[in-house]
């Protein structure tokens, strides 16, 4: 199995503030790596940095292994090949479903109207939310929207999917309905990098898990290892009151 | 927020609690109508009367508002006030291209732009701060005096040169404010989608920032009708001029008041739709509720 993505001691400082340190993973074809740690622990700034939203300070970032962190390397088509859905959704709010998800499609990836349609309403349709396409983003639920957002993610065919604490705004009723499409997609066999803070739903997907505090990887391993058998008295501590707070 | 019916609901009918407090709520309301007529009563009879006895108001009524001259004047003044809106329609068009381009070259990231985002910024800062009135009298003057080849020497367009030079910076500055209150999430959304630096801004910020500045822009076009009315200082016959010119021969300034009438009937109607249009764009972003 090939790596499509791979960190070579990865550092990010914003000023003073390290918030990453000699970061270093590898994340083969099919599978999906689940990063969890509290908030502040550089979850989100680790998926930034890959996405190219942010540019690394030390270390490499590889996709397919080509690097994409040299500063000459062409940004956005790096960024046609990986996409990301943030944990606050981030739909074109001045566009209905239909039109932001075929947005990219036919803007950056030369597709026509007609294909692009086509595409759309297959994914619409497949997480059964075809008859909202003509809809503004507005009218929709928390869960509804990033679901949206997702499918506007997924229409550009990525490579790689990165998944920023996708259900972290939704009531718990809603996380369900997001977290199901993600599934169906690790089924498929897509590429995922994500952040997550449910772990129950880690458990399931996570090929890798890896466990983030102040900006360096404390453990990883298959899920059920770090999950379940924790080494580090940091990941228990951070597991038991994920535990207490009713989210195991 | 999608409504759903509720076919379960049991017929409602009001408490005993509610109906009390309906009848509290219709009292308040009178005594408020009742102290509203009160206090606007009081108010319009007080300033009539000033207005009415004081020493010179039989002067001011004759030579302000001579009904019978106004209606000899009111043709020449109403075909200047459409030159007035020949002028800011021509002129709203050319401003709203140029405030475009510069809104544009001021936010932009471009290293191939950053000469014309410094001179953006010059022209911005420079027409921002000269009163209308003096740039108007310097294109109106000084550039005919430059004698230069092609160069139109009339008055009509100098004149509408120097309001759309000074409007292009105003609108400038509300187009760009209006990009730069696009929440980053939106643009970061776009670039992780694939799309560049610029289609960010085509597809996604800007449809969504010109929306949000509709009412200030509309503000501005009533300004800028308004402020028409300055090129009259070069001899352009709008309804200001065209007032003059009676008003200097008669001594009767009833023409200025026609003038001033002619003005409201276009503007009233535009305000009244830009407070609505304000209206519309706030209640739709607090859908949570007026406090």
């Amino acid at each position: 199995m090939s790596n499509v993505l791979e960190l070579r001691n990865v550092r990010k400082s914003f000023g003073e503030n390290v918030v990453l340190h000699d970061i270093s993973l590898a994340v083969p074809e099919h599978t999906a790596t689940v990063l969890i740690g509290a908030s502040g622990s550089g979850k989100s700034t680790l998926l930034r940095c890959i996405n190219l939203l942010e540019s690394i300070d030390d270390g490499a970032i590889l996709l397919d292994g080509k690097e994409i962190s040299d500063p000459g390397i062409d940004g956005d088509a790096v960024r046609r090949k990986l996409t990301m859905v943030f944990q606050s959704f981030n739909l074109f709010p001045h566009k209905t479903v239909l039109e932001n998800v075929t947005l990219a499609p036919i803007k950056v990836h030369g597709k026509s109207k007609e294909e692009a349609m086509e595409i759309a309403t297959l994914l619409l349709s497949r997480f059964d939310l075809l008859e909202k396409a003509d809809q503004y983003p507005d009218r929709l639920s928390g869960g509804q929207q990033q679901r949206v957002a997702i499918i506007r993610s997924l229409a550009v065919n990525p490579r790689l999917l990165l998944l920023d604490e996708v259900t972290s705004a939704l009531d718990p009723v809603l996380v369900n309905e997001v977290l199901s499409i993600v599934r169906d997609l690790k089924g498929d066999g897509m590429t995922m990098v994500l952040a997550t803070h449910e772990m129950g739903f880690a458990t399931q997907v996570a090929d890798e898990v890896c466990f983030l505090e102040s900006g360096t990887i404390l453990e990883r391993g298959p899920a059920h290892e770090v999950l379940a058998r924790p080494q580090h008295q940091r990941t228990q501590d951070f597991l038991k009151r994920v535990h207490e707070a009713g989210r195991l | 927020m999608e409504k759903r019916g509720n076919e379960h609901a049991s017929p409602w009918t009001p408490s005993e609690r509610e109906l009390e407090r309906r009848q509290i709520r219709r009292a308040l309301t009178k005594r408020k109508i009742v102290i509203a007529s009160l206090s606007s009563l009081i108010v319009i009879s007080l300033l009539a009367t000033v207005v009415v006895t004081s020493p010179g108001f039989q002067v001011v009524r004759q030579t302000f508002f001579d009904f019978h001259y106004g209606q000899v004047v009111i043709k020449t003044v109403s075909r200047g006030i459409l030159v007035n809106l020949l002028l800011t329609i021509v002129a709203s068009i050319l401003i709203g291209f140029i405030a475009l381009v510069l809104a544009l070259l001021r936010t932009t990231k471009s290293a191939a732009l950053v000469p014309f985002r410094f001179l953006a910024t010059v022209y911005v800062d420079i027409f921002r701060g000269v009163p209308l009135l003096l740039v108007i009298l310097l294109v109106g003057f000084g550039v005919p005096a430059l004698r230069l080849t092609g160069m139109t020497n009339s008055v009509l367009v100098l004149g509408t040169i120097a309001v759309v030079l000074t409007y292009s910076a105003y609108v400038a500055e509300v187009i760009r404010s209006g990009i730069l209150s696009i929440h980053p999430s939106q643009r970061a959304a776009a670039r992780s989608l694939g799309l560049s630096q610029a289609q960010t801004m085509r597809h996604v910020v800007l449809p969504q920032a010109i929306r949000r500045v509709i009412p200030p822009l509309l503000n501005d076009f009533v300004s800028l009708l308004k402020d028409t009315g300055l090129v009259s200082i070069l001899g352009v016959t709008d309804a200001v001029r065209a007032a003059q010119i009676h008003a200097s021969r008669t001594f009767n300034y009833t023409p200025y008041v026609v003038a001033a009438l002619l003005f409201l009937i276009i503007t009233i109607p535009l305000t009244r739709y830009t407070d609505k249009a304000l209206h519309r764009t706030y209640s739709a972003q607090n859908a949570q509720g007026e406090a």
